[in-house]
């Protein structure tokens, strides 16, 4: 089975939305960072006693998941209809194929390391 | 005779600006980049202990001491030696009221200093330079005054140290942060405040700390303390909004950060001037202060391209000197029977002495920081390397570091010396030189 990294760079104030729509789907897992970026959307100027800074570089979230059961366009399709508002800064949304995973606790490897052990999440 | 009021008075006024020093390590501490937070409170705050042991050791004696051929007092009260519990000379005092209030005064000056060199200069070589400078500078300076010496004579006027404390100490930044050169990176990376909710609590410090300073300065509780009180809280209020306005105007938003500085240029500007000049003149003295030291540091500063880091000489040197000048004007005899009247009370005296007095003040600052500068720099290293300046000198010099966390991200800094606001800061810096 194929092992598909799935990294969403988005706004901030759109996370909670988002862990709940994956979730939903059945894509529990993820890890979740704090990043800077540029593109399209402005950043904003800063003025510390007259002196001016240009700060393009936008506060942004990375959610990083790694999928293997659930299809990659159902990701896809929930993550933009939860992120799409239209104007710049919605963020990008890229696809990897992973070549092996290991589970750490177990020892498992490739698809054994990302699948949900059934009854091991309480839920 | 002692005056129970008086006395109380003065000793409550000398625990005020006591707290200005430490008010103005977090004044200055929140504007520097996060590495180098602890070795600008460590500054001010070692600067404390420092000069109040020199206070009382010869500072007092070489101040206040008698006059020798109106240069400097003579060391006959070296370690306080005869000062007992005498009443101080024409006041209603204990001299040692008297001496606590001079101290803390002694103690600020050369603080103040420490916000031009901010983030770069080695802390031994900082300490050997200021106790020079507090013994060579300030003791004869505060002398020629508030001593008796020339100045003084000459009729010149200083109710709290707009020339003695602002002007001197202003300059001596002024001439230290060129001789030191710039920190590394600047005007290319941004150097952009770490902390602004802490310098506005040093700010009220200082704002609070003020009114010992200039209200104190009448060495009694009475009507020209009160006119002190009004003057310096309608200055520091004027300069307040004239700064805030300005930058509003210029720079398209009213900040915090000017609104701070802004209180501590009108404050400044008010200083020689507070036991001389009447309510209504203070508020004109506080606008202009406002506003010219706000071009100063946002005009004058980018223009000739010194780095005063955080603006030691924009608020101190150049509101000091605007106060020197606005006590010629406004000075009347009206508010202080001791003082003298000013430019706008028909008297040209005191507006040229004030000039000279100003000439001088420079020039001591100038060529006395130049000398001993090139001396300590004779023997002892006063500037961090570009590594060190890169890691930053709380960890260099002190070994220590002020945030657990790194501020900006909020992440753990395990074994990282590298300060992730000013990466973030530096990258943005270079997208802007690559856009550019």
């Amino acid at each position: 089975m194929k092992i598909t990294k799935i990294e969403i760079i988005t706004r901030s104030s759109k996370l909670d939305d988002l862990m709940q729509a994956l979730n939903e789907i059945g894509v529990l897992g993820m890890t979740v960072s704090q990043v800077f970026g540029c593109g399209l959307q402005k950043g904003h100027e800063e003025v510390y006693r007259g002196k001016k800074y240009d700060i393009n570089l936008v506060p942004k979230i990375k959610i990083e998941t790694v999928i293997c059961e659930v299809p990659v366009e159902k990701v896809l399709d929930t993550a933009q209809k939860v992120l799409r508002t239209g104007s710049y800064g919605d963020g990008k949304i890229f696809v990897t194929e992973l070549s092996d995973a290991v589970r750490i606790r177990t020892g498992q490897r490739g698809a054994d390391a990302i699948k949900d052990i059934p009854g091991e999440r309480k839920k | 005779m002692i005056d129970t009021g008086d006395t109380a008075w003065v000793l409550i006024s000398a625990a005020l600006v006591f707290i200005m020093t430490p008010g103005l390590a977090f004044f200055y501490g929140g504007m520097v980049r996060s590495k180098n937070v602890l070795t600008t409170i460590m500054q001010s705050f070692f600067i404390v202990a420092m000069i109040s042991v020199e206070w009382v050791l010869i500072g007092y004696a070489m101040t206040f001491g008698t006059d020798i051929n109106g240069f400097i007092g003579s060391l006959d009260k070296m370690g306080l030696t005869g000062v007992g519990m005498n009443v101080l000379e024409n006041g209603t005092i204990p001299e040692l009221a008297f001496v606590a209030f001079q101290c803390m005064f002694a103690v600020i000056t050369p603080a103040l200093i420490t916000g031009a060199f901010a983030e770069r200069m080695k802390f031994a070589a900082f300490a050997v330079f200021i106790l020079l400078w507090a013994i060579l500078i300030y003791n004869p300076m505060a002398h020629w005054v508030w001593g008796g010496g020339f100045l003084a004579e000459l009729g010149a006027l200083d109710f709290a140290g707009g020339l003695v404390i602002h002007i001197l100490s202003g300059v001596s930044g002024l001439t230290l942060c060129i001789l030191l050169g710039k920190r590394k990176g600047y005007g290319r990376t941004a150097m952009i405040p770490h902390n602004l909710p802490m310098t506005v609590l040093g700010a009220t410090l200082l704002w609070f700390g003020w009114f010992g300073f200039n209200a104190g300065s009448a060495l009694g509780a009475n009507a020209l303390a009160a006119n002190a009180f009004v003057t310096s809280q309608a200055a520091a209020a004027a300069a307040t909004v004239s700064w805030v306005l300005a930058e509003w105007r210029f720079n398209g938003k009213p900040t915090i950060l000017g609104a701070a500085s802004g209180c501590v240029a009108g404050l400044v500007a008010i200083t020689p001037a507070a036991g001389f000049v009447a309510p209504l003149p203070s508020v004109i003295i506080g606008l202009v202060g406002g506003i010219v030291c706000f071009f100063a540091v946002a005009v004058l500063k980018e223009k000739l391209g010194y780095d005063d880091a955080l603006d030691a000489f924009g608020v101190h040197g150049i509101g000091g000197t605007w106060g020197a000048v606005a006590t010629g004007l406004w000075a009347t005899t009206g508010i202080n029977p001791d003082g003298a009247n000013g430019l706008l009370y028909g008297d040209s005296h005191l507006f040229i002495a004030q000039l000279i007095s100003i000439v001088v003040a420079y020039a001591l600052a100038i060529a006395g920081t130049y000398v001993l500068y090139k001396a300590v720099a004779a023997f002892m290293e006063t500037r961090a390397s570009e590594a060190e300046e890169l890691t930053g000198l709380d960890i260099v010099e002190h070994g220590e570091r002020g945030y657990g966390r790194s501020v900006m991200a909020g992440s753990p800094m395990l074994g990282s010396f590298e300060d992730s606001s000013e990466m973030l800061a530096n990258t943005v810096m270079n997208i802007n030189a690559q856009k550019g």
